[in-house]
C-alpha cells in the first residue's frame, strides 16, 4: 500500500520535471491534437516530432523570455 | 486547537524574525554569522507570504478562483495552456531570475552589509513581489496582454510608447554591463576564457543533438551539457598550465569585448534551436544547482561575516562605485529587490500558462521571494571575504593605483588590512595571475563562493570551484545576451515595420542583418566604453541600468495603481502607490545627482568637465589623453539618456494621475478592458497539485 503510494507519488513528481524540461511537450501537443482537430475532415496532419520541437523552440524565443 | 498551534507558530516565526533582524541590525564591531541573515530573510518572507500577498491577493485583487483563466478559454496546446502550478512557478522562476540578483548586492557590499540587505529584504517584500504579483494579475485579466499593451489600453499611448522605449533601452544597457561584467572576469585569465569559449561549442552540440540525433529529448541533451560543462571547467586548468596553449586565451580587456560583440551577432542571427535554446537549457540547470549548492554550503559552514554592518562610504567616497547611500544602495541592488524587468515575463508567457487565479499569489509573490532569497546569498557570498580582500578585488585601477602596493597602501589607508602577499596568494590559489581591479562583482563573487564551497566540500580545490563558479556566472550572463539581443532585434524590426513593411518581416534576411547589427552596435558602444575607461566602466553603466530598471518598475506600478483607481478601489491603491512614490523619488534623486553633481565621480557632466580641462591643460597621462574625448562625449550622452528615463518616467506618471484624478471626479476615462468574467469548466484538481 505504502509502496504503492510512493511509486505513484514519484511518478508524479517525474511528470512535472518532464513537463518543466519541455520533455513531454511532444506529448501534450499530440493529445492536444486528438483531443480538438483530429475529429474534424480537413485538419492538418499531426506534426512529427522533430518539426513540432523546431517551431515549439521558434515560438519560445519570439519574446521576451529572460530577465536580468 | 489547530487554529491556536498556527497562531502560536506566527508568533514564533514573527518573534524569532525579530530577533535575527535587529542581531543583524544592532550589531557593531564584532563580526556575526550570516546564518542570522538567513533566519531573518526566511521570517520576513514567510510572513509576508502568509498574511501580507494573501491580505492583497482577497482584498485588493479580489481573486476568484471560479472564473476561467485566459489558458483555459484560449487553450491552444501551445502558448495558451493550463499547466501545474509547480510547473508555472519553475517556468516563471527561471525566467525572472538572472545574474542582476548576484552583481548587484555584491557591489552595494562597499556601504557594508546592512543597508543592501535590509534594501533586499523591505524592497522585495513590499515593493517588487507587489509588482510581480499584481501585474500577473492584472495581465492574466486582460488575457496574457504585455505590459505596454496594458499601459495603452489603461493610461494611454503616452504610457505604452514609453514603456517600449524603456524596455528597449534597458536591453542595450544591460546587455552592455553584463558584457563588461563577463569581460572583466575573462581578462588575463587563460583558465576564465578557455572554459567560457567552452561554453560556445557545448551549447551547439547539444543544440544539434536536440534537433537531428534525439529531438525534444531535452533533460537528456541538457544532463550529457552539464557534464561536458564541467570536464570543460577542469579543461580550462590544463590549458592555463600548458605554455603553448595559454596563450592563445591570455587576452586584453579589448580582443575580447570584440570577441563577445562578434559572439553576440551571431547569436542574434543564428537559428534558436543551434545556440540560444540549448544554452538556456544549460545555464537553467546550471542556475538552480549553484543556488542550491550554495544555500546548503552556506548552511553547513555557517560563515562569519567580515565587512562592517555600516563603512565609511555611506559619504558618497566609495571606491566601487561614488555616490552616498540615499539613493545609490537602491538602484544598486535593483533586481534582487525590485525589478521592472519582471513585469515583463508576468505579463508574457506567464499568465497563459495559469490554471487557476489562486495560483498567482504563489506564482506572482513567491518566485520573486526566492528571487530576493538568491540576492541575500550573494550578498553573504561578497561579506565573508575580509574587506580588505573585497575592496583590492573591486576597487578600479584608476581609483587606488595601478600598482598592487600602491592599491594595498590606499585600501589599508582606509582602514581595511590586507597586503600583496595575501593578494598573490590568494591569486595563486583561485588559479589567476592578479586579483588586483578585477571589478564588475563576477570575480569577487566568484572568490566568495569558492571560499565557501571550498570550506564546506573541500579545501584542496579553490582554484576548480574558483573557475566553475566564473562559469556559471558567464554561461546565464551570456544567455540573457543571446536572448536580450534577439528582442532587441525583435523589437526594433517591429518599430521599423511602421516605417517600411519589408524590414518589419523577421525572416527577411537583410533586415535579420540590418537589425541585429544596430542592435548589437547599440550595446557594443557602450561595452566598448566601458572596457577603454579607466575607472572600470560598471560604476557608470551599472546606475544607469539601475536608474532604467527602477523607471520600468515605477511604468508598471503607475499602470497597476492606475487600473486599481479605474476599479473603484482607491482606498487600496497605497498597495501600489506608496512603492511607486518611493522609486520615483529614488530614481529621481539619484538622476538628478547623476546628472548634475559637482562631484566628478558622480556627475556625468561634472566628470566631462574635469576631463575637458584637464585635457586642454595637458595634464593628462597619454594612454589617457587618447581616450578622453570619446569617455567625454561617452558622459554627455549618458547624462542625456539619464535625463530621457526621469523624464519618461514623470510623463507616465502624470498620465497616470490625470486618468486618477478623472476617474475620482466622475469624468469619462478610458474604459476598463478587463475580459468579462466565465465560469471555470475546469477540474484543475489534476493539473493543479
Amino acid at each position: 500500500m505504502l509502496k504503492k503510494l510512493i511509486l505513484k507519488k514519484l511518478r508524479h513528481c517525474w511528470h512535472l520535471i518532464q513537463q518543466l524540461s519541455g520533455d513531454s511537450a511532444y506529448a501534450q501537443y499530440l493529445q492536444h491534437h486528438a483531443d480538438f482537430h483530429a475529429s474534424s475532415v480537413d485538419a492538418p496532419a499531426a506534426l512529427s516530432r522533430k518539426d513540432f520541437y523546431k517551431l515549439w523552440q521558434d515560438q519560445k524565443w519570439t519574446g521576451i523570455k529572460r530577465c536580468c | 486547537m489547530h487554529k491556536n498551534i498556527k497562531f502560536i507558530l506566527w508568533i514564533l516565526v514573527g518573534l524569532l524574525g525579530t530577533f535575527a533582524l535587529s542581531t543583524i541590525a544592532l550589531n557593531r564591531g564584532e563580526s556575526i554569522n550570516a546564518l542570522w541573515l538567513i533566519t531573518a530573510a526566511t521570517c520576513i518572507y514567510a510572513i509576508a507570504y502568509r498574511f501580507y500577498a494573501a491580505w492583497i491577493a482577497a482584498k485588493v485583487l479580489v481573486i476568484d478562483e471560479t472564473r476561467a483563466t485566459p489558458a483555459e478559454r484560449l487553450d491552444n496546446g501551445r502558448d495558451f495552456m493550463p499547466t501545474n502550478k509547480w510547473v508555472v512557478f519553475g517556468h516563471h522562476f527561471a525566467a525572472i531570475a538572472g545574474p542582476g540578483p548576484l552583481v548587484g548586492p555584491t557591489l552595494a557590499a562597499q556601504f557594508g552589509y546592512l543597508p543592501g540587505t535590509l534594501w533586499i529584504l523591505i524592497g522585495a517584500v513590499l515593493g517588487g513581489a507587489v509588482q510581480d504579483m499584481v501585474t500577473l494579475f492584472f495581465s492574466t485579466r486582460r488575457n496574457g496582454r504585455s505590459l505596454g499593451q496594458m499601459a495603452r489600453d489603461e493610461i494611454g499611448v503616452i504610457g505604452g510608447t514609453a514603456a517600449l522605449i524603456g524596455t528597449f533601452l534597458i536591453m542595450i544597457i544591460l546587455i552592455a554591463v553584463l558584457g563588461l561584467v563577463v569581460v572583466n572576469a575573462m581578462k588575463h585569465s587563460p583558465w576564465a576564457t578557455s572554459t567560457v569559449a567552452a561554453t560556445i561549442p557545448i551549447a551547439m552540440l547539444i543544440g544539434l543533438y536536440m534537433r537531428h540525433i534525439r529531438p525534444g529529448r531535452v533533460m537528456e541533451a541538457s544532463a550529457i551539457g552539464v557534464i561536458l560543462l564541467l570536464l570543460s571547467v577542469f579543461a580550462g586548468g590544463w590549458i592555463d598550465h600548458n605554455e603553448t596553449l595559454r596563450v592563445y586565451f591570455d587576452h586584453d580587456g579589448l580582443p575580447l569585448a570584440f570577441a563577445i560583440i562578434v559572439y553576440g551577432f551571431a547569436a542574434a542571427v543564428l537559428p534558436v534551436w543551434l545556440l540560444l535554446a540549448p544554452r538556456d537549457y544549460l545555464s537553467t540547470y546550471m542556475k538552480l544547482g549553484t543556488v542550491i549548492l550554495l544555500a546548503v554550503a552556506i548552511v553547513i559552514l555557517r560563515p562569519d561575516i567580515h565587512m562592517p554592518a555600516i563603512t565609511q562610504f555611506t559619504d558618497g567616497t566609495g571606491p566601487i562605485f561614488g555616490g552616498k547611500l540615499f539613493p545609490f544602495v537602491f538602484i544598486t541592488i535593483a533586481c534582487g529587490a525590485i525589478s521592472g524587468f519582471h513585469a515583463l515575463i508576468a505579463s508574457g508567457t506567464t499568465p497563459k500558462l495559469l490554471a487557476n487565479e489562486r495560483d498567482i499569489r504563489m506564482i506572482g509573490y513567491g518566485a520573486m521571494l526566492l528571487e530576493s532569497f538568491v540576492a541575500i546569498m550573494a550578498m553573504i557570498a561578497a561579506t565573508v571575504l575580509e574587506p580588505g580582500v573585497f575592496f583590492a578585488i573591486n576597487s578600479p585601477a584608476g581609483v587606488v593605483g595601478k600598482e598592487a602596493i600602491d592599491a594595498v597602501a590606499k585600501i589599508n589607508s582606509w582602514g581595511f588590512a590586507v597586503s600583496v602577499e595575501q593578494m598573490n596568494q590568494l591569486a595563486k590559489d583561485m588559479g589567476e595571475s592578479s586579483l588586483f581591479a578585477r571589478t564588475g562583482g563576477a570575480p569577487s563573487l566568484a572568490v566568495g563562493m569558492a571560499s565557501i564551497f571550498g570550506n564546506a566540500f573541500g579545501k584542496g580545490l579553490l582554484a576548480l570551484w574558483y573557475h566553475f563558479a566564473i562559469m556559471f556566472e558567464a554561461i546565464f550572463i551570456l544567455t540573457t545576451l543571446d536572448a536580450g539581443t534577439r528582442v532587441g532585434r525583435f523589437m526594433l524590426q517591429d518599430m521599423l515595420g511602421n516605417f517600411n513593411k519589408k524590414l518589419g518581416e523577421t525572416s527577411y534576411t537583410p533586415s535579420v542583418i540590418f537589425t541585429s547589427s544596430l542592435v548589437v552596435a547599440g550595446w557594443g558602444y557602450f561595452l566598448y566604453i566601458g572596457v577603454i575607461d579607466p575607472n572600470g566602466g560598471v560604476n557608470i553603466l551599472w546606475p544607469l541600468f539601475g536608474i532604467a530598471n527602477q523607471m520600468l518598475a515605477a511604468i508598471a506600478l503607475c499602470v497597476a495603481t492606475g487600473i486599481l483607481v479605474k476599479n473603484g478601489k482607491l482606498k487600496y491603491a497605497w498597495v501600489t502607490g506608496l512603492p511607486l512614490a518611493w522609486l520615483i523619488a529614488i530614481t529621481t534623486s539619484a538622476a538628478y545627482l547623476k546628472v548634475f553633481s559637482d562631484d566628478i565621480r558622480v556627475g556625468f557632466f561634472a566628470a566631462a568637465n574635469d576631463l575637458s580641462t584637464k585635457l586642454a591643460a595637458g595634464l593628462l597621462p597619454p594612454e589617457k589623453a587618447a581616450v578622453a574625448p570619446q569617455l567625454i562625449f561617452n558622459q554627455h550622452l549618458d547624462a542625456y539618456l539619464t535625463l530621457f528615463f526621469v523624464a519618461m518616467l514623470w510623463i507616465v506618471m502624470m498620465d497616470m494621475l490625470i486618468v486618477c484624478t478623472r476617474r475620482i471626479a466622475g469624468k469619462p476615462v478610458l474604459p476598463c478592458t478587463e475580459v468579462a468574467h466565465t465560469e471555470s469548466q475546469l477540474n484543475n484538481a489534476w493539473v493543479r497539485d
